[in-house]
C-alpha cells in the first residue's frame, strides 16, 4: 500500500541561495511555534548542513529534542530530510518517511519551492514493526540505511 | 491528530491492511473477503471492525450481507495532519524569507 504524497509549491521573491538559506539555517526563525515535540518551546531548529546531519530543536535550557536527519545536502537547489516523527508527535529513531524541498529559479528572480512528504505508509508499517520488535523483521532492514547517531 | 493516530494505528496490522487493500480496488462484503485471504470470516469481521473505528472503511446494508468500502475521510485524515502542517510551515516561510533584509546583508 502507498498513501500519495503531500505535495506543495510556494513562489517566493528571493533567489533559491537565500531562500535555501531561509529554509535550513533559518528555520527556527519561521517554524510554526506549536509545531514541535520537545518538551519544552524551541528556540532554535538545527539542520546540521551536510548529509547524515543531525535535525533537532533545541531548547532554551540546551535541551535537544531529534528530528530527523539529513539524507541529500544540495545547495541551493535540493535537500532531503528523514522525517522521524511519528503521527503522536513523538521521535521515532526507526521511522524513515522523507521530506524532500527543491529551489527552482523562475522568471522576475523568484523561486519555486517544492515540498514533497512522502513515503507515507511507513507511518502505518512502523506501527507493525513496533509489535512486532520481538520478530526482528522491518526494523532489521531499515539497519541498512539508517545509521542514527546519538539517537 | 487523534483521528490520524487511530487511522495509523488501524493499518498498523499486516491483515487489515491486506484488507483495506482489496477494499481500494472495489467494495467487498465479508464472504468474499475472506474467500481471498487466508483467515476465517470472524477474523475478517473483527479487522473490519477496527478498520471502521478507525474511520478508514464504512459499511452498507444489501440484503443480508453488509458491503464494505474505503471511506475516503479516513484515510484523508491520516494525511491531513501533515498536509495542515506543511501549508501552515510553508506560509511561514514565505513571510519569513521576504521580510526585507538588511542593507548590509
Amino acid at each position: 500500500m502507498t498513501i500519495k504524497p503531500v505535495v506543495k509549491t510556494v513562489t517566493v521573491k528571493a533567489s533559491p541561495e537565500r531562500a535555501f538559506e531561509a529554509f535550513t539555517a533559518n528555520m527556527g526563525q519561521w517554524w510554526p511555534r506549536g509545531h514541535t515535540i520537545g518538551a519544552a518551546p524551541f528556540e532554535a531548529v538545527v539542520m546540521e548542513p551536510r548529509v547524515g546531519g543531525r535535525w533537532y530543536e533545541r531548547a532554551a535550557d540546551g535541551a535537544q529534542t531529534n528530528w530527523g536527519q539529513v539524507l541529500a545536502w544540495e545547495p541551493p537547489r535540493r535537500f532531503v530530510l528523514a522525517w522521524q516523527i511519528s503521527a503522536d508527535w513523538a521521535y521515532d529513531p526507526n521511522l524513515m518517511t522523507e521530506v524532500e524541498v527543491t529551489f527552482e529559479p523562475q522568471d522576475g528572480g523568484t523561486t519555486a519551492v517544492t515540498l514533497e512528504h512522502r513515503r507515507l505508509e511507513l507511518f502505518g508499517e512502523r506501527a507493525q514493526a513496533m509489535a512486532d520488535q520481538f520478530d526482528g523483521g522491518w526494523v532489521g532492514v531499515i539497519q541498512h540505511f539508517v545509521d542514527f547517531v546519538g539517537a | 491528530m487523534a483521528n490520524a493516530s487511530r487511522a495509523l494505528a488501524a493499518l498498523g496490522d499486516a491483515t487489515r491492511r491486506e484488507i483495506f487493500d482489496r477494499l481500494a480496488e472495489g467494495p467487498s462484503s465479508v464472504g468474499a473477503l475472506a474467500a481471498r485471504l487466508p483467515v476465517s470470516r470472524p477474523a475478517v469481521s473483527q479487522h473490519l471492525r477496527v478498520l471502521k473505528e478507525a474511520g478508514l472503511v464504512e459499511e452498507t446494508p444489501d440484503g443480508a450481507r453488509r458491503i464494505y468500502r474505503i471511506d475516503p475521510r479516513g484515510i484523508g485524515a491520516m494525511r491531513d495532519w501533515l498536509d495542515q502542517h506543511w501549508d501552515r510551515a510553508l506560509a511561514a516561510f514565505k513571510d519569513f524569507v521576504e521580510e526585507p533584509q538588511e542593507p548590509n546583508e
